[in-house]
């Protein structure tokens, strides 16, 4: 049979999931942690706690009062010490909530056992006041407010839930590897988000380079009602939401539209658990896996790390190289952020930490665009990154509207293909941001 | 540790470097260079390799001196531009024309532009038809080609196919006569026909081709819609009047066409971005060549075509856009 994807352009960089079927390991308590404010899509929450209080793992530390943002726990226990800006993974400063960790003691209200709980209580309001209330944002990079995603307008009907277990950036195993050891909570976590989204039918898309979670998944499927295993053909960006519906359902989001357009929600493995947790455990969004890997990583390996947890902590764990490595990275190859400082935090959003050698850290040098058509033909979206980067650089805004700059998802197809190592994206970007502000600013003369 | 790189996304490169690609079209283009000697022999070897030196000399020149940029020779774009001019001249032109001809090419149809990338022409053609049009006594005295092995200097010389078959219709001869005149078209596939020295297999030229699709270097869409108008289009004509019109395969077998077809109509620089714009880009190369051929004042219509239809790219880049995500592709 032939395995289903995306329709319109892809690449296949090489896999290199250097830490695949490693087990995931518990990283040991930070003596400090830092919890920026801002972990997730939309404004910042607004911060609850004081200097000096007193906090529990679970304590609520900000909350997400805008209709686009998310609460923030505190992954440890111990001594609110200092509320300061911190640089975080993206590389700016940003108010954080500095703890000092004294031992590790849970609020009372969490259930912390083992034992999987499969009977689903909750009614759907109660489910999304839970998602809401635990800070549960997407976990597979684009740190969405699930919530939000949840909230179905009036009048619209969803058909499917779309379960991403793609994770098609190079190197990054910590979605296959959960997938593995936490299949079952993570169908019940399914269940729990198909009963908040009304829908009958859930599908799990995962690439074919991960045959063990495929298999694994597909035997605990059997025993819930309406969830489904796809296995996908490797192309990269199959994790992109428009992408993976389109793959998986044949159906593409029009531009500026959303998954509920054409009747889907989409999250992601690693949220379906965190769900599960917050839902029938009623845990806060307060750890997660982290691949660390990399070409200078002795050890690649996937790590159960409480947010706030310094990144520079992680690294030793994993006998990492720093010797000969050029660049740190939040996230995978091909859309994670290179680090600025290396303690910065572990996030909500921090899939995995890699590690780039010294000799691949910089870019090729740059060319004449030989107007070859490659970075047209690689886009997922349908552009022309050739022609985007042009007028973007020479700021004809309208022109790039009508272009359809703003559909760029910034997969780095383009520049990764590009044989004149032309900085397609660093162009396209800045144009969004003209665009996009134009856009905005347009309704209000 | 030393200091840690900070850039934006995307981290890694897939490796296809202008470099890759440039050179793979010169290895393409080999099987066929090699042809060449073997059938014009030492003519052959002479005009190549000034035609590659003066291109790679002048680029060089141009770009650090009056430019002044830092020359990138190794990225074999003027090797190819040298190589493409050798392919469209004949194997016995004094040396100066050549080297007027890849001056041209790379300072005017180039370097004019801006370089590499940004010429709207293909530079080896405009110096051919520069050429062509300033020196037409020497570029269309084509040296016989000897079945045996004729290296050594060329003496005799004649017409190609293309012109006798032009003259003999002209003269109004019967069409099964004129044919007599002319090598069969397996020789003229394999590699026997006078003319530049690009045209002498049509069968290598193809391999190159075959394998510059194979490497990916280019798409399939240009040389089959080229090739597909050039049989279509004077597979009409032909049927009409099979005395008067020369046959669809007499057609693919002479002059430049295998040349035009995968390396001059494919050339990156110069060809539409989108497989719909190269479809018609191609097809449009086709039906030109064949009306040269059949009313120009030229035999060979390959160069022309080509040219003309490099004119209308960016129209043709505005008119065929990819198809977008989420739309049904409407064109404007
Ligand atoms: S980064 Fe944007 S323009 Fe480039 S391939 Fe991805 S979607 Fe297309
Ligand atoms: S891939 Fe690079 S060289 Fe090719 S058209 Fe795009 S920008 Fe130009």
């Amino acid at each position: 049979m032939k395995l289903k994807t995306f329709n319109i352009g892809g690449i296949h960089p090489p896999e290199h999931k250097l830490s695949a079927s490693a087990a995931i390991q518990d990283a040991p308590l930070p003596k400090v942690a830092v919890v920026p404010l801002s972990q997730h899509l939309g404004a910042p929450a607004k911060v609850k706690v004081k200097r000096g209080e007193m906090v529990k793992v679970g304590t609520l530390l900000a909350k997400g009062e805008a209709f686009i943002s998310a609460n923030i726990h505190s992954p440890v226990s111990g001594k609110v010490a200092k509320i300061e800006p911190r640089v975080d993974s993206s590389g700016f400063r940003r108010e954080s909530v500095v703890i000092e960790v004294q031992g590790d003691e849970w609020n009372e209200d969490i259930d912390t056992s083992n034992d999987i709980i499969k009977d689903i209580k909750l009614e759907k309001k109660d489910i999304l006041q839970r998602i809401h209330d635990c800070g549960i944002v997407g976990l597979g990079g684009a740190t969405f407010p699930s919530h939000v995603k949840y909230m179905i307008p009036e009048g619209r009907s969803v058909e499917f839930l779309i379960i991403n277990g793609v994770e098609c950036e190079p190197y990054i195993t910590s979605d296959d590897q959960l997938m593995l050891e936490k299949g079952e909570e993570m169908m019940v976590g399914i269940r729990v988000m198909m009963k908040a989204a009304g829908v009958e039918k859930a599908i799990i898309g995962v690439e074919n380079n991960k045959p063990k979670a495929i298999e694994h998944l597909r035997k605990i499927a059997d025993q819930y009602q309406g969830i489904s295993v796809e296995p996908l053909k490797v192309q990269y960006p199959q994790g992109g939401e428009k992408q993976l519906i389109d793959a998986l359902i044949k159906r593409q989001i029009p531009a500026g539209k959303l998954p509920s357009d054409v009747g889907c929600v989409v999250n992601n493995v690693g949220t379906a658990f965190a769900i599960y947790e917050a839902v029938q455990k009623n845990k806060p969004l307060v750890e997660r896996i982290v691949t660390v890997t990399g070409k200078t990583v002795k050890k690649p390996s996937n790590f159960k790390v409480r947010l706030g947890t310094p990144i520079s902590d992680l690294l030793p764990l994993a006998e990492c190289d720093m010797e000969n490595t050029g660049k740190v990275i939040n996230g995978g190859p091909m859309m994670g952020k290179a680090l600025v400082a290396l303690n910065a935090a572990v996030t909500k959003g921090t899939s995995a930490v890699l590690l780039i050698k010294k000799e691949e850290s910089k870019r090729v040098t740059v060319q004449n665009c030989i107007r070859c058509g490659k970075c047209m033909s690689v886009c997922p979206m349908g552009l022309e990154p050739y022609l985007l980067s042009v007028i973007a650089r020479q700021g004809e805004n309208e022109r790039c509207e009508t272009e359809r700059i703003m559909d760029c998802i910034e997969c780095g197809s383009c520049v990764y293909t590009c044989p004149s190592g032309r900085p397609l994206l660093d162009n396209i970007r800045l144009g969004k941001a003209n665009t996009g502000f134009m856009i905005r600013t347009r309704g209000r003369k | 540790m030393g200091l840690l790189t900070v850039s934006g996304s995307p981290h890694i490169h897939g490796g296809l470097s202008v470099k890759k690609l440039m050179w793979g079209v010169v290895i393409a283009m080999v099987p066929a260079m090699l042809a060449s000697f073997y059938y014009f022999g030492l003519g052959a070897i002479k005009v190549t390799l000034v035609a590659v030196l003066s291109s790679v000399i002048f680029e060089y020149v141009i770009t650090k001196f009056i430019m002044k940029e830092k020359p990138n020779l190794m990225d074999g774009s003027a090797v190819i531009t040298g190589i493409l001019l050798a392919f469209n001249v004949p194997s016995n032109l004094p040396i100066w024309i050549i080297i007027i001809g890849s001056l041209v090419a790379i300072g005017v149809a180039k370097m004019s532009f801006g370089g590499l990338g940004k010429n709207p022409f293909n530079p080896a053609l405009v110096g051919r038809v520069f050429l062509l049009i300033s020196f037409p006594v020497q570029m269309t005295s084509w040296p016989v080609v000897d079945k045996i092995f004729p290296m050594g200097l060329d003496a005799v010389t004649g017409p190609t196919p293309l012109a006798v078959v032009k003259e003999g219709i002209g003269n109004g001869e019967k069409m099964t006569d004129i044919m007599n005149q002319i090598p069969d078209y397996t020789q003229l596939f394999l590699g026997q026909s006078g003319g530049s020295l690009g045209e002498v297999s049509a069968l290598l030229l193809l391999l190159g081709g075959i394998y510059m699709l194979y490497r990916k270097i280019i798409t399939w869409h240009i040389p089959l819609s080229f090739l597909a108008a050039v049989v279509i289009f004077s597979g009409i004509f032909w049927l009409y009047d099979p005395n008067t019109y020369v046959d669809p395969i007499f057609h693919l077998v002479t002059g430049g066409m295998m040349l035009g077809v995968f390396f001059m109509a494919t050339d990156m620089v110069t060809s539409p971005m989108t497989p719909k714009g190269q479809l018609v880009f191609g097809a449009g190369v086709g039906i030109l060549t064949i009306i040269i051929r059949v009313w120009g004042a030229y035999p060979e219509g390959v160069s022309f075509a080509i040219l003309l239809m490099n004119a209308v790219v960016p129209h043709l880049n505005n008119i065929f856009k990819p198809e977008r995500f989420g739309e049904e592709v409407s064109h404007g």
